[in-house]
């Protein structure tokens, strides 16, 4: 049977998915924009980040009375935590309002970048494995910090493609190919991309899944580029599968040689 | 002359707000004043992360730092 007829799905701890588009829920005009674009992308997991209850809007309805953890698999994220300590607190809020074991664990080093603070994301993620987390760490595109973070019990790495909502795509395929090659455990690209064909190129160089939210988020048509980046994901991982060609620098005549006219 | 706190009262801070409280007032009471009773939020009082099983359990004392939190938008 070819790759495109058996069911292609991924595994990160006891879940598992069909869809390699993982989506955020930030930054759309409303609730149910974000869930046009969840339906139209195809995802079954979003993120969600944790803030204080806004007693304001708390009559009105809630983020998760339309992204519904029924039908969705709701990940909770530590963005906007600059210490291991908060990043694990937060983690531990998220599973008693979620009943889940999934984090997105971000710990940040700079508010400019939004990099990840790497030694602070690794202690972090051992306290969370510890504690019986699935810790999902969103890290610096670094082949040695996804080794550990792997090596010490996350069930995927989650490396950067370019700065947190920036848009621009994988800077660095080299070091993602690194990833992919030196690191057992799904490699999922989160963040940076900004259209389709980054999109593709994630998934043609071999990544297991893709997080994005802003790309989808600030489009122009958000359910458009849902599905945009629904069939960039699917292309790119059909490309991976079925084996690029290899690439050669002269050309290769596609028409037979044989039986040219002579004029 | 600072006001003589009545003795049923205590005051604790909920995100950051402080808020006057029965005293020996539960988490579960807290959410209750707050109009948040069985809405999905998280607790933590003084860093310690309340399990929802302990709500009724948890009683807070005068300065407290409560931190409420619901899930919103985010990637």
């Amino acid at each position: 049977m070819s790759a495109s007829e058996t069911r292609d799905t991924w595994r990160v701890g006891k879940y598992e998915f069909g869809s390699r588009l993982i989506i955020g829920s930030g930054k759309y005009d409303s609730f149910e924009q974000n869930l046009e674009c969840a339906e139209v992308s195809g995802a079954e997991m979003i993120t969600v980040a944790l803030r204080r209850v806004n007693f304001d809007a708390a009559k009105g309805p809630r983020l998760l009375d339309v992204i519904s953890p029924d039908r969705f698999t709701i990940l909770p994220n530590t963005a906007g935590c600059y210490t291991a300590d908060d990043a694990i607190t937060t983690a531990r809020m998220g599973r008693e309002l979620l009943d889940t074991d999934l984090i997105k664990l971000e710990v940040i080093g700079d508010e400019r970048t939004l990099f990840p603070d790497v030694p602070a994301t690794l202690e972090a993620a051992q306290v969370l494995i510890n504690e019986g987390f699935t810790v999902l760490p969103y890290i610096t595109d670094d082949p040695v910090a996804c080794q550990r973070l792997a090596g010490m019990g996350c069930p995927a790495v989650m490396p950067l493609a370019a700065p947190i909502g920036s848009g621009m795509g994988i800077r660095n395929p080299a070091n993602l190919r690194i990833i992919l090659e030196t690191v057992e455990v799904p490699v999922i690209v989160d963040a940076g991309v900004g259209t389709a064909s980054d999109a593709a190129l994630a998934l043609e160089l071999g990544a297991t899944a893709l997080l994005m939210n802003t790309a989808i988020a600030h489009a122009k048509d958000p359910v458009a580029m849902a599905r945009a980046m629904r069939l960039g994901v699917e292309a790119g991982r059909l490309a991976y599968q079925s084996g690029r060609m290899p690439q050669r620098l002269y050309a290769s005549a596609s028409s037979p040689l044989d039986g040219l006219a002579s004029y | 002359m600072p006001t003589p706190q009545n003795p049923a009262q205590q005051t604790v801070f909920v995100n950051g707000d402080s808020t006057p409280v029965a005293a020996h007032c539960t988490v579960t009471g807290l959410l209750e004043v707050l109009g948040l009773g069985g809405k999905r939020v998280a607790v933590a009082v003084n860093r310690d992360v309340v399990a929802r099983s302990r709500y009724g359990y948890v009683t807070l004392a005068e300065a407290d730092r409560v931190e409420i939190l619901e899930a919103v938008g985010g990637g």
